[in-house]
């Protein structure tokens, strides 16, 4: 193993819903949970890195210094990191590179969330200079409107159809059917997306991932604390890489909230696109290649982006994520099972909890212990996720 | 910038400096002095380009014209600040790109023209529509926004009887 490489000893989740109660609450039951599958005390927790929440009010934008307070002071360091949907990645990464600077040997990195009702509005105020305000005043531009443009453009320029995109949801539906801690686990037929009312042609309700309250922690350790606490580190899942590369300019892909991408007039594009370039750092990192990957967790926003994810994780070629869908080779029991914990389609996004909690099912299903979803002999897999103003996030956890 | 029209409305830009109104309006970005790269929406301050050091963006019209990236239809109503109208009626949104400067630029369709009269590729022209009506200080005031809508030869016939 690397000495690059940190352990997880411990994760824990609250499960996702709809309660809109404190997010504390939720993120209390996740740390709680994750220092016992760790088999370790708070106290022995050295570092706290927090994924804040923008909807929460200023406890939530200090999300380690809340949750330190809440399991009580011990000293702990702390920081609280806000990248949008990366956020738990990004904290991740901060707990890992003070580990690996040697000023920690524990840490902690948590999430929580708390969301309210139907499409994400911008944050409160009148914001003439703000383009996450400006896109909803001049353009109605919702989260879903930049969603549907990727979508249209398979149909366009790939074929792809309402039926390709209604399949991610079928499959992802039956993935999350047995995960306690999915909010949605209800099998979906394809007949269920199509007769489901358009929100922003061609997405409809069901091909687009809801907004949920939940929570996600995780314990990560030196090499060297993990090996003293459990003498051997045999089957012991480790995070491998973490990426958070940022976009290269120009930038050529409309992402949100942005009005316009990056001019191609001067600086010619970037042999990879941003979302491309966040899985092939991470790849880079670990010294792996897609095809080392047993299973990968995308953020399926919408069923549509799931299928984007293929092709920027290269499991296919670019124009053939339909064709390995329809294979089976992304559903459980195939080559490279995509969202075995049915994905944002079952959860629901809970912007901190959410790039932690799929680190969590990696460890889950590298321990085998992912009942009624296990991917057989899982040996490694990898996340991607992206969320916006040019966060994102991968993370490579093998065994 | 104001406009008046027809029945004493007076129309005013929804975002100053993004956009020229009357006959034929065009977008405003920025183009750098130096390295000559675009920026939409305007801005002043640094130029994007990482390879360049200038802070010297110069205002400059953007292509009028341009072709389909990508497109929707929006079939709720936007939360605010989107101002929509009661009741709510569906419209389209397109990205379109503009060759010579090399960007894409998001914007709505005229209403009527749907998502099902765009296709990925297809010549688009910049417009202005009324994006919403409000009294400011006893004075009827259309808020206008930069519309992309069909251009060439099927433009006619996608947004005839359009005023």
């Amino acid at each position: 193993m690397s000495d690059r490489d940190l352990v997880v000893l411990g994760v824990g989740m609250h499960p996702w819903g709809k309660w809109g109660r404190d997010f504390t609450e939720y993120g209390m039951v996740a740390a709680r949970a994750a220092l016992k599958d760790a088999g370790i005390e708070w106290k022995d927790v050295e570092y706290v890195a927090g994924a804040d929440t923008i909807r929460n009010g200023y406890p939530g934008f200090i999300a380690g210094s809340t949750f330190a307070q809440k399991l009580g002071w011990t000293g702990a360091s702390i920081s609280s990191n806000y990248a949008a949907c990366a956020s738990g990645a990004h904290s991740l990464q901060a707990a890992r590179a003070s580990i690996l600077a040697g000023f920690c040997d524990v840490a902690m990195v948590i999430g929580a969330d708390t969301t309210p009702k139907g499409f994400f509005a911008p944050v409160g105020g009148e914001r003439k200079t703000d383009p996450d305000w400006l896109r909803f005043h001049l353009l109605g531009a919702t989260n879903p409107v930049y969603f549907a443009m990727f979508a249209r453009r398979r149909m366009d320029l790939y074929g792809a159809t309402s039926e390709d995109f209604a399949q991610v949801k079928v499959k992802n539906s039956r993935h999350g059917l047995s995960n306690p801690y999915a909010r949605f686990r209800k099998e979906n037929a394809i007949e269920d997306v199509l007769n489901s009312p358009i929100v922003s042609d061609p997405l409809r309700l069901l091909d687009i991932c809801a907004t949920s309250d939940g929570a996600a922690a995780m314990i990560v350790t030196s090499r060297a604390f993990a090996e003293k606490k459990l003498g051997s580190l045999k089957g012991v899942p480790r995070i491998r890489a973490v990426s958070t590369v940022t976009p290269t300019y120009p930038q050529t892909i409309l992402e949100l909230p942005d009005f316009a991408t990056d001019s191609t007039a001067v600086v010619a594009p970037p042999a990879r696109g941003f979302k491309e370039s966040l899985c092939w750092a991470a790849y880079e990192e670990a010294g792996m290649s897609p095809s080392d990957m047993n299973m990968a967790e995308v953020y399926d926003l919408s069923t549509a982006l799931e299928l984007d994810w293929y092709e920027h994780l290269g499991l296919c070629a670019p124009g053939e994520a339909e064709g390995l869908l329809r294979s089976g080779a992304t559903t459980i029991g195939g080559r490279v099972p995509v969202n075995p914990s049915g994905g944002l389609s079952c959860f629901g996004e809970a912007i901190p909890a959410q790039a932690i909690a799929q680190v969590c099912e990696l460890t889950w299903q590298l321990r085998g212990q992912a009942q009624g979803r296990q991917v057989e002999g899982a040996k490694a897999g990898i996340t991607a996720n992206q969320g916006l103003f040019g966060n994102g996030s991968s993370v490579i956890v093998s065994v | 910038m104001s406009v008046s029209a027809a029945g004493g409305v007076t129309r005013v830009p929804a975002v100053e400096g993004w956009f020229t109104l009357g006959d034929e309006p065009h977008l405003i970005g920025c183009r750098c002095a130096a390295c000559g790269t675009y920026v939409f929406p305007p801005r002043s301050g640094a130029c994007p380009n990482p390879n360049c050091d200038s802070e010297d963006l110069v205002p400059t019209p953007l292509s009028r014209v341009g072709t389909v990236w990508s497109y929707t239809e929006n079939q709720y109503a936007p939360p605010p600040p989107y101002r929509a109208a009661e009741p709510f009626e569906p419209y389209a949104l397109a990205a379109v790109q503009l060759d010579e400067e090399g960007i894409i630029v998001l914007g709505q369709v005229p209403k009527g023209i749907m998502a099902a009269d765009l296709k990925v590729g297809m010549p688009m022209q910049l417009e202005t529509d009324v994006l919403y009506r409000e009294v400011v200080d006893g004075v009827d005031t259309e808020f206008m926004v930069y519309v992309w809508a069909p251009a060439g030869p099927t433009a006619a016939k996608s947004i005839g009887g359009r005023s």
